[in-house]
């Protein structure tokens, strides 16, 4: 398979002295949605940052497609569309001119732009809000405008610097669905993200960045099997007592919710006869979606504990 | 030039002109008032007092400096205000992770200046024909004049913007050394009043050439000569030019 970006031996030393990157090697296939993940300050907005052409690089490769970003730099440019974490438009201009003129950048004609500008605008449920000064746009809206703006050029390579970063949920739901469409139309997405329900929502390959080094990279369902533990949520009839709690080895979640840890060894119908026994009825239960963040907490802290 | 770059160069300049006619209140209207007032406090209530300067009437010698003296801070203005509010807002990343090449961004920001340059310079000149008679000894060289000082200009912003962190050292060129070397570039009066010395002194400061060969456009005399004007002008423009380019190639201030 083709392969959308190797990064070989990349290093990024600041002017003062921070180690950014340590000699990251990574290979990211044509077609994927891979997800970059990473504690603040581990390097990922650095890693963007040079595919991007923001920031310089002190050693090492990056190839995009098969185009060396060092001496094909243009071409390399005009595969990448990039959503970088902050806002990074002009307030005082419309969303349609943004749109379009960033497709101008790119050596899109006119003409073409603005059927383009179109285009994605409705997409992404901004049409209504073309000609209103940016400023005045919700946050939701905001992140919209970068996505629509970094999609004008139809890049091979749609670069995603935590796109749902204070979003609400609706709006988090069908930016997915929108990340979906477009990967299914051929087009390869590196995700970064703090909602690591995201990553595995959307990603089936996955890399852990941490003090500027690769610490993981797999797919997320090898990954999460590496989990021993499994959490689910019961919700009970009536409140729990102490000695419920005490027998499981559970916590309170609310008034009639408890939390437990279950390896992956037990069984859960165990579970099921020790609540019968105590009197008490499961009206529901549920696996807490956070197992990619516990991994993600376990490995940062301790990177030798996974492998 | 390949027809994606001029495309991209299409775009940013429509993108300047934009913006420089959607803030007119700002770009366009302060430049016509301050030099009305010029023209009123120096050209007629002084000026009908001085006399005759360089065998013209005052008002007439000043027109052209003043002109020049619009162009020239229009142009610097509008490069170092729109790059570094490109810059500060980071906006200036659309460009950045474009594929447009570095001599095509400079280009469309030049081009920009360019036009509030020349358009100020248009309305200050129609300004100048409520209060006298404009003559023109040789258009080419009020043109060239105008075009090549403009570029110096714009490309002086763009650098200052480049390497400005904050609005204050965007200010501090403007005002320590733009201004007095304006006021100091034989705007107002010809360099031939004043005594050796500061002529020397004066021939050290880029400007009066700027303004003396953009005036020998209009009247025909001017205090210095014309070929080593041109080519002090030109020099500044590939200097300041070269330096641009090196400044987006090393992407100093814009990358880190």
């Amino acid at each position: 398979m083709q392969k959308a970006i190797e990064i070989n031996k990349l290093m990024k030393t600041y002017k003062d002295g921070t180690q950014a990157l340590k000699g990251v090697d990574l290979t990211v296939e044509a077609g994927e949605i891979f997800a970059l993940l990473g504690p603040n300050g581990a390097g990922k907005s650095t890693m963007i940052g040079i595919i991007s052409s923001l920031v310089n690089a002190s050693s090492g490769s990056v190839k995009v497609f098969g185009k060396d970003l060092e001496t094909e730099r243009q071409a390399v440019k005009s595969m990448i569309g990039l959503v970088p974490q902050e806002f990074n438009f002009n307030m005082f201009e419309k969303p349609f001119d943004i749109v379009a003129n960033q497709a101008g950048y790119y050596g899109v004609p006119r003409q073409e732009a603005i059927i383009r500008t179109e285009k994605y605008l409705k997409q992404l449920q901004l049409w209504d809000k073309r000609n209103t000064v940016s400023r005045g746009l919700s946050g939701g809206m905001k992140r919209r405008l970068m996505i629509a703006r970094a999609m004008v050029n139809e890049p091979r390579l749609l670069i995603l610097d935590e796109p749902t970063a204070g979003v609400d949920i609706e709006i988090r739901r069908s930016m997915w669905q929108f990340v979906e469409e477009i990967a299914k139309q051929g087009t390869t997405i590196i995700l970064t993200t703090h909602y690591l329900e995201e990553a595995e929502q959307l990603c089936k390959k996955i890399a852990i960045i941490d003090h500027g080094e690769i610490v993981k990279n797999t797919t997320i369902k090898e990954l999460l099997t590496t989990l021993d533990i499994e959490t689910f949520i019961f919700d009970l009839d009536r409140q729990p007592d102490q000695v419920l709690l005490q027998t499981l080895n559970a916590e309170m979640r609310d008034e009639c919710s408890i939390q437990l840890d279950v390896p992956k060894s037990q069984n859960l119908n165990q579970v099921f006869k020790q609540l019968d026994e105590a009197g008490y009825a499961v009206i529901s239960m549920r696996n807490k979606a956070n197992r990619l963040e516990e991994l993600f907490v376990k490995m940062i802290n301790n990177k030798g504990a996974v492998s | 030039m390949s027809h994606n770059t001029w495309v991209g160069i299409k775009t940013l300049l429509r993108k300047e002109v934009t913006r420089i006619v959607r803030i007119w209140t700002q770009t366009l209207l302060p430049p016509a008032i301050t030099m009305t007032l010029y023209f009123v406090i120096f050209g007629n209530l002084i000026g009908s007092r001085i006399g005759k300067m360089g065998g013209f009437d005052y008002m007439a010698f000043i027109v052209p400096g003043l002109v020049m003296m619009s162009v020239i801070t229009s142009s610097y203005g509008n490069m170092v205000s729109s790059f570094f509010g490109a810059k500060f807002a980071k906006h200036v990343e659309e460009l950045l992770v474009s594929p447009m090449p570095n001599w095509a961004i400079l280009t469309g920001y030049v081009a920009g200046s360019l036009f509030r340059g020349l358009f100020v310079g248009l309305i200050v000149t129609a300004v100048a024909l409520f209060f006298t008679d404009i003559q023109i000894h040789n258009v080419w060289i009020v043109l060239s004049t105008v075009i090549l000082t403009s570029i110096v200009f714009s490309l002086g912003g763009f650098i200052n913007a480049a390497f400005a962190k904050k609005f204050d050292d965007i200010a501090i060129i403007p005002t320590f050394i733009l201004t007095p070397l304006t006021y100091l570039g034989g705007v107002f009066y010809s360099i031939s009043l004043l005594p050796e010395f500061w002529q020397g002194v004066s021939k050290i400061n880029p400007v009066l050439y700027m303004v003396n060969t953009f005036r020998y456009g209009f009247l025909g005399v001017s205090d210095i000569d014309l070929t080593v004007a041109y080519g002090i002008i030109l020099g500044f423009v590939i200097v300041l030019g070269g330096f641009s380019m090196y400044i987006l190639h090393k992407g100093l201030g814009l990358r880190t």
